[in-house]
């Protein structure tokens, strides 16, 4: 609430979501932990992780549609940045480990000692430190997406030959993180974490404690694209993704404001991949699949691009199904979402947000009609 | 005199032959591998090339004593009998059960031994190419046995090539003697150099050590020599295998140049038309098997034609249903597009199984033939020959043929190619139809060097969009440019890199390329491109 006096600018929409997300912040924590597991209102703890997972996804989705829905910017590698924010975690969860690992070296986590490293190479120096975890989380996909965006925006490459690129982006990555000797555990990635920031990861009050962080950065996240969305900065956005050769010639230098909602939208995506790692308890190379970054972007168009909201409720609203489908019918699952891209793309181009304003707008123009002028005589 | 001697020698041993060896074949049947490598040593001295089938049982395991009467005879399994034949006359001798026979047992050993006789006995073979393998089993075995039929070889030998063979087998045997002169160590290794190649390499890298500094050098400098060859021949081969893997891609992208380059659409289910294409040749051979079996060398002719059909209709079926109503939103069809890959992976899943399909080589794809030191196999060379075909056919169907004439039409001004009475929306409906084709001829291609499964289009989407912009959108030159370029320069990074290090190196260049030229390798010029 405090938010609102501090930022007049922020908008009921960002208040209302934020609000929403506090409140399940505080609510599933407290229905997990201390109502009693006989009430039909106990959340189990694996409950609790799904959702939180469902609620990095989400944020995955609104960095997407940030980019995409307000920026004309079709990243299919935004896996990629997912997947690095959760490695930067991962590197951390792994040197908490210590010497509990199963070949008990004090500091080599164990694929290491298994493929027989000397010692610890110079990029996990410092990984046993949380604020320098967490400051890589934003920092190597910022990085990445600056120095990506900078090429390809400075180039001109625009439309779908940037999506190609960060398509092939990713796939680099993750044929190079299949590598043993990257030092990231080649195919079998980061696992069987211990701790974190002292806290057994295992523990419900720990996962109950990331599920309320995952809502509290997708609330702050949503807050930031609202504000980003609906300063001048943000109507800037729109106008490259109408007509960016119009904005280039009216003066604005585009490149520098792609770039710059590029790199935000990235570190929004490290963060959401470095929440998630902790939750589902292993990061590995298959994180980096194209098939992945695709992902996201439809949940963002069957949400509705261009909304916010829309890729919240969209990330969500896919990933339940995909857990039910893939429980009851596996074979299904494949041709319910290949189904779910063709048919979001024909039928519903604004998504199911798209769906209902338009819903709403059309009914009170016909009311707006049907009051104003009595006898309808010419069609709308 | 010489001659003389040697016409002498020829009309006599003939009649020596036969007399001598019955009894040298019974020889080998002893229980003591010693004794047998006394007999087998006899046996090669005399020379009588009629011993080469007895020596092929043996090392086969299928020379046996005949418990009867102790002769040594060749026996096949014939059910539960054996049948015997003569070891030197090859005539029959009925058949017998397997216990009135002990089998000659040889060990690894005796093994190389007859290796060595067998080399040295077909050194008189009246086949020129037999002569030759002979002579380079010599080489290899280096028995100094076989040294008097090498020189009796070299002394009648006419076919120039076959006598360089003896020669360098002769001076191979040669440097294995410890006591030869040092002169004849030189002109031995000067000979070896000659040949080169790996064998060539293991001989006199252990020269080059000698205490005699004259032959230390000349071996030093012969594997620097034969060291700088096989460096150059491993190039030449590294740049075939890319030509190869760069003719792969070809096929691959050569559909998406039509596609995505031509008409503009991001079809991201491209991969999967090539995978149908693959498909369509394991039920065409699945049919052959069972209905046909003699027609199987014929199934790859026939399975083009039919995944042709099958992928371009599928093609056209997805333009008809899906496409036309996305034209002009390159995002969307990507995504809907990538949907249906999907969808056509799931079916094909769903049909199949997700395993691994067998899909058999004609004979005329297997084997493989050798230029110099270089190795191409007759799969590749045709892949590669086929890519070319399909790229001249296209080419020939986009500027020779009125089709092509409105594909063009249409793609540079659509409502001027409507106004002019093109029926564009059947003109896009057979360009993709073309495209998806295409890419059902490259599943067939592709069904016989990688694995069918529904993953198969996959691996090569990535690649393929990168070759038709790195080669420049709208022309079919740069993608073929680009898609060898590509091979040749992912083949030659592996050995340097690795392969995965190779291939992401290849995918950083492409994207700084194309920060240098956004529009690819061949641009199109003009202002109609900047949509």
């Amino acid at each position: 609430m405090q938010g609102g006096i501090l930022l007049p600018r922020l908008d009921r929409a960002g208040l209302a979501f934020g609000a929403v997300a506090l409140g399940l912040a505080i609510l599933i924590p407290v229905l997990n932990l201390l109502v009693s597991t006989d009430s039909p209102f106990h959340v189990p703890p694996h409950v609790v992780a799904l959702m939180g997972k469902y609620l990095c996804y989400a944020l995955l989705a609104l960095s997407v549609d940030l980019v995409w829905g307000y920026c004309g910017i079709l990243s299919l590698g935004h896996g990629a940045f997912f997947a690095l924010g959760g490695y930067a975690m991962g590197m951390y969860l792994m040197r908490q480990i210590g010497p509990r690992g199963m070949y008990g070296h004090p500091t080599l986590p164990d694929f290491m000692v298994f493929l027989n490293w000397p010692e610890l190479p110079w990029y996990w120096l410092g990984f046993d430190q949380f604020w320098f975890a967490a400051l890589m989380v934003l920092l190597v996909p910022g990085l990445l997406a600056g120095l990506l965006g900078w090429l390809a925006f400075r180039s001109r490459v625009t439309g779908v030959y940037l999506s190609i690129i960060t398509q092939a982006m990713t796939f680099a990555l993750l044929l190079a993180f299949f590598r043993n000797d990257m030092g990231f555990g080649g195919n079998n990635g980061l696992t069987d974490f211990k701790d974190i920031l002292g806290a057994s990861i295992q523990a419900d009050g720990t996962r109950s404690a990331l599920f309320a962080a995952s809502a509290i950065a997708l609330a702050l996240g949503f807050i930031l694209c609202r504000w980003i969305v609906r300063s001048k900065l943000g109507r800037v956005l729109i106008a490259i993704r109408d007509a960016e050769s119009r904005t280039r010639f009216l003066g604005y230098r585009v490149e520098q404001y792609k770039l710059l909602v590029f790199v935000t939208s990235a570190c929004m995506a490290g963060v959401a991949g470095a929440l998630y790692v902790p939750q589902v308890g292993i990061i590995n190379p298959g994180e980096f699949s194209p098939a992945n970054s695709i992902e996201a972007v439809i949940w963002v168009a069957v949400g509705g691009r261009g909304t916010l909201i829309g890729s919240v409720i969209g990330a969500v609203l896919v990933n339940f199904g995909k857990t039910l489908l893939t429980n009851a019918l596996p074979e299904v699952w494949l041709f319910a979402l290949g189904g779910l891209f063709i048919a979001v793309t024909l039928f519903l181009p604004r998504g199911i947000v798209g769906l209902w304003t338009g819903y709403w707008t059309r009914r009170r123009e016909k009311q707006a009609a049907s009051i104003t002028t009595q006898p309808v005589t010419e069609g709308q | 005199m010489r001659m003389l001697l040697l016409l002498l020698s020829l009309l006599v041993t003939p009649l020596a032959w036969g007399q001598a060896t019955g009894p040298l074949i019974d020889a080998l049947a002893t229980d003591d591998y010693a004794a047998k490598e006394q007999a087998l040593t006899a046996l090669t001295e005399t020379g009588d090339p009629a011993i080469v089938p007895a020596l092929k049982a043996l090392e086969g395991g299928q020379l046996y004593r005949r418990l009867t009467d102790d002769k040594v005879v060749i026996g096949r399994e014939n059910g539960d009998n054996i049948s015997l034949t003569d070891p030197l006359s090859g005539d029959t001798l009925g058949s017998v059960p397997a216990g009135d026979l002990e089998l000659i047992r040889v060990n690894n050993r005796l093994r190389r031994a007859i290796g060595a006789s067998l080399g040295a006995l077909t050194l008189r073979s009246p086949d020129a190419a037999v002569r030759r393998t002979a002579a380079e089993a010599v080489f290899v075995n280096r028995d100094a046995a076989a040294l008097p039929l090498l020189e009796a070889a070299l002394a009648e030998e006419q076919d120039a090539k076959v006598k360089r063979s003896l020669q360098q087998a002769r001076a191979a045997i040669l440097l294995a003697d410890a006591n030869l002169g040092t002169e004849e160590k030189l002109s031995s290794i000067a000979t070896i150099a000659d040949k080169g190649g790996q064998a060539a390499l293991a001989l006199l890298n252990p020269l080059t050590g000698s205490t005699e500094p004259a032959v230390a050098k000349a071996a030093t400098e012969a594997v620097r020599l034969i060291d700088n060859k096989l460096a150059w021949a491993a190039a030449a081969q590294n740049i075939i295998y890319g030509m190869s893997l760069g003719s792969v891609l070809l096929l691959a992208a050569i559909g998406l140049a039509v596609t995505f380059g031509v008409m503009g659409v991001i079809n991201m289910a491209h991969g999967e038309m090539v995978m149908l294409g693959a498909y369509t040749t394991y039920v065409v051979q699945d049919l052959i098997r069972a209905h046909a079996p003699g027609l199987f060398d014929w199934s790859l002719l026939i399975a083009l034609p039919l995944a042709f059909i099958v992928a371009g209709g599928v093609g056209i079926l997805i333009e008809r249903g899906i496409i036309r109503f996305l034209y002009g939103r390159p995002l969307e069809t990507l995504l809907a597009t990538w949907g249906l890959s999907l969808v056509l992976q799931q079916a094909v899943r769903s049909l199949f199984g997700p395993t691994n399909m067998e899909v058999g080589n004609p004979d005329w794809m297997a084997g493989a033939f050798q230029v110099g030191e270089v190795t191409i196999t007759y799969g590749r060379m045709w892949i590669f020959l086929f890519g070319l075909i399909v790229f001249a056919a296209l080419m020939l169907l986009l500027r020779r043929t009125p089709l092509g004439l409105q594909m063009r039409a249409v793609t540079q001004n659509r409502s001027m190619a409507r106004a002019m009475g093109i029926r564009t929306a059947r003109v896009d409906a057979l360009t993709f139809g073309l495209g998806s084709g295409i890419a059902g001829l490259a599943g067939v291609a592709l069904s016989q060097i990688d694995n069918v499964s529904p993953n198969l289009g996959q691996g090569y989407i990535i690649d393929s969009f990168m070759i038709v912009i790195f080669g420049g959108v709208g022309n079919l030159w740069g993608t073929l440019v680009g898609a060898l370029s590509l091979g040749i320069v992912n083949k030659l990074l592996e050995p340097l890199a690795g392969a995965v290090l190779g291939k992401i190196l290849v995918l950083v260049g492409i994207i700084l390329f194309i920060q240098a030229r956004p529009r690819g390798l061949f641009a199109l010029k003009g202002r109609a491109i900047e949509h």
